[in-house]
């Protein structure tokens, strides 16, 4: 057995923005575990002060690409609340359809691109493209898909064009949507019912690890809650969404650039997980069939299993889409334009779930409109203390094995998190003083 | 035939959605991967080599890190490509250089500061000889799949310097000008067909301003539909700041 560990992971592969796995063991003593953040600071508050709220929702969003969409969704509805902008219901089940898009394309891009080579055993999708041209084919087929609704309902995948405070600048056609539900219904659901296929073939390569946490996500009554709904924990019950510091208490630690959270515990997790443990009996029938086949059970404390509620949220995301499509179909599209005349100038919050967890921001305006104070708290930052304590456990339980496997299991466990770093690091909490 | 350019794909201070279009290109991706060998990409892959023909790079300069690793990064490539706004012009991030950095330090991480060191956020030109510039924030597709067209057949891409404007009228859009809205199109550089106000939003200028901008004109026409003169240098600032900051001294 292993006695003595010095583990170094500089710039850990396969996930978004930068970040070291540090590990130290001195005669069987774990002195350190830690995922460490090195991602550049960029400084977002100097870039938000004395802004219109015509470009929150635009430099937000460029905290991250992979998360574009969820940040500008989550800064619309503070600025919303901020200024008094009521949305009419076309503008919520295009914004609803929008937040499916992106899920599916960011859980499929993770599912497939960035944990799938670890059950393979490869270095990245790339040697797939020659071992298993189905399913990276398969993989690409869904990713486009889903981009797709991005482009068609918000002008463009990555940084969404048309989704703007208020409404948006060009409504979908019908013509539009009525293929966008043709291909979800003949092409999506086919390649995703093949995904859980895969998933279950590899399900056997998903290390059978456990820890209880706290799990935190948006739920609503009516839906499963992605775009709004009251902040629950699975440890204490839920609040609205204007309570979330009291959820997230972050602060600042050395080894990270990016702040931790902590709630109930020393830490909580977010994400796909944490949704599927306190929502998934809101989920409609077929990702539930899907959890089912892939051995994903309520109240599970595996953090590997991440991946496989991602296949199954996105299973979901599918058959909701088709569903809001018929709504929006049914009721007729109207040509609506933004509303954009403020009826008040103070603080609102916006919360809402993106793929790799629950979003908060939080925006105070002036009397011309302009940003005074900004709070953005990130997902991957609230799981950072989640990720240290799994490895503080993961470790003395894996000392069995080859340095090289133990390597191999922490970079794993850190991808099933599937982190943003980018995001986590560019977070703000700051009053502007004037 | 000649053995294929080996590529390898580099991320500094940004937020990856350039390295995401890359990835987004699901149509064309496995024609692309016909054409190169992609032999380093962090955030799809786990390999690290050598020495490579291009190197795409995202992100701007902020970090000490940061000017090592990019003049490495120069040292082995033989092009060095600029990916998206913040590699290409500093983009959003050079908006702090606007402010004292010590000032924008404190007040995110307040006495840690000292913690996490940082520069003003800098393009790759300020630190490397660039030889392509693919622009937008994120990154044009349509520009970037001509950019690397170019550079497998082994051929110097051209770069557009007309205004968004000369592609939105192209297109025969309606003027978002019309539409009580305000625009960046007349001083930013094309290449993007125009897709913002193709539906319906105002040029932002994310693509850096077109060769010797007519910025007075440009103020004008901004004070003229309802912005002040504050507000005006604001919006042009959003991507532009470290040019701008550049053109005033």
């Amino acid at each position: 057995m292993t006695m003595n560990l010095d583990i170094n992971v500089e710039h850990l592969t396969r996930v978004e923005g930068h970040g070291n796995i540090v590990v130290n063991m001195r005669d069987g003593r774990l002195e350190k575990a830690q995922l460490e953040i090195v991602e550049a600071p960029r400084y977002f508050e100097a870039m938000l002060k004395g802004r219109s709220f015509h470009e929150a929702a635009i430099i937000t969003s460029r905290i991250c690409g992979i998360c574009s969409l969820g940040h500008q969704m989550t800064s619309m509805k503070a600025t919303e609340q901020a200024l008094g902008l009521t949305v009419s219901e076309q503008t919520v089940l295009l914004r609803k359809l929008l937040i499916h898009g992106a899920t599916i394309q960011s859980n499929v891009l993770h599912a497939y691109f960035l944990a799938a080579p670890d059950f393979l055993k490869v270095g990245s999708v790339f040697p797939l493209v020659a071992s298993h041209p189905e399913v990276v084919l398969r993989a690409l087929r869904m990713k486009r898909l889903a981009n797709d609704v991005g482009e068609i309902v918000g002008g463009r995948a990555v940084h969404p064009i048309t989704p703007v405070p208020g409404g948006f600048t060009r409504i979908p056609t019908a013509e539009e949507l009525g293929e966008l539900r043709r291909r979800l219904t003949e092409e999506l659901k086919p390649d995703l019912i093949a995904t859980v296929e895969t998933m279950q073939a590899l399900a056997g390569e998903i290390p059978d690890f456990t820890r209880e946490t706290e799990f935190i996500s948006l739920r609503s009554d009516d839906d499963y809650a992605l775009y709004d709904g009251d902040i629950c924990s699975s440890d204490t019950g839920c609040v609205p969404d204007s309570m979330y510091r009291e959820l997230t208490n972050e602060y600042i630690v050395p080894h990270s650039t990016s702040k931790h959270c902590r709630h109930n515990r020393s830490s909580y997790f977010v994400g796909a997980l944490a949704r599927w443990n306190n929502n998934h009996d809101r989920l409609c029938g077929l990702a539930r069939e899907a959890a089912a086949a892939m051995g994903l059970e309520p109240g599970c404390c595996n953090p590997y299993m991440n991946t496989i509620a991602q296949v199954v949220e996105a299973a979901h995301c599918a058959m909701d889409g088709i569903a809001i499509i018929d709504e929006l179909l049914e009721r007729g599209l109207q040509p609506e334009a933004p509303n954009q005349e403020p009826n008040r100038f103070g603080t609102g919050v916006g919360a809402t779930e993106v793929p790799r967890g629950i979003l908060y921001h939080e925006y105070t305006y002036d009397r011309q409109g302009r940003l005074t104070a900004a709070n953005c708290i990130i997902p991957t930052g609230q799981n950072l203390a989640n990720i240290d304590d799994d490895m503080k456990k993961l470790v003395p339980e894996i000392l069995g094995q080859t340095q090289e496997e133990i390597v191999g299991n922490l970079e794993m466990l850190v991808r099933a998190y599937d982190p943003c770093i980018s995001c986590s690091v560019h977070m703000l909490d700051v009053d502007f003083i004037e | 035939m000649a053995a294929k350019p080996r590529v390898a794909i580099f991320d500094f201070t940004g937020c990856e959605g350039c390295e995401l279009n890359q990835l987004n290109f699901e149509n064309q991706l496995l024609d692309m991967l016909g054409h190169v060998d992609i032999v380093e990409w962090r955030e799809a892959m786990d390999d690290r080599p050598g020495e490579y023909d291009i190197a795409f790079v995202e992100g701007s300069l902020s970090t000490p890190d940061c000017i090592k690793r990019i003049n490495e990064i120069r040292r082995r490539a033989k092009v060095l490509v600029a990916v998206g706004a913040c590699a290409v012009q500093g983009g959003i991030n050079s908006m702090k250089n606007t402010r004292p950095i010590e000032e924008v330090r404190e007040e995110v991480y307040g006495k840690d500061k000292y913690l996490f060191p940082t520069l003003p956020a800098l393009p790759l030109s300020s630190v490397v000889k660039v030889d392509v510039n693919v622009r937008g924030c994120p990154m044009t597709q349509i520009e970037f799949l001509k950019v690397f067209t170019a550079l497998v057949m082994g051929k110097q891409p051209v770069e557009p310097t007309s205004a968004v404007c000369v592609e939105c009228k192209l297109k025969e859009n309606e003027c978002v000008y019309e539409r009580g809205m305000i625009c960046l199109g007349p001083v930013t550089r094309g290449g993007c067909d125009a897709q913002c106000p193709s539906v319906g939003q105002y040029c932002t200028g994310c693509r850096g301003l077109v060769p010797e901008p007519n910025l007075k004109a440009m103020e004008d026409i901004l004070v003229t539909h309802g912005l002040s003169v504050n507000e005006a240098w604001k919006r042009l600032h959003l991507y532009n700041s470290h040019e701008l900051e550049g053109l005033k001294s």
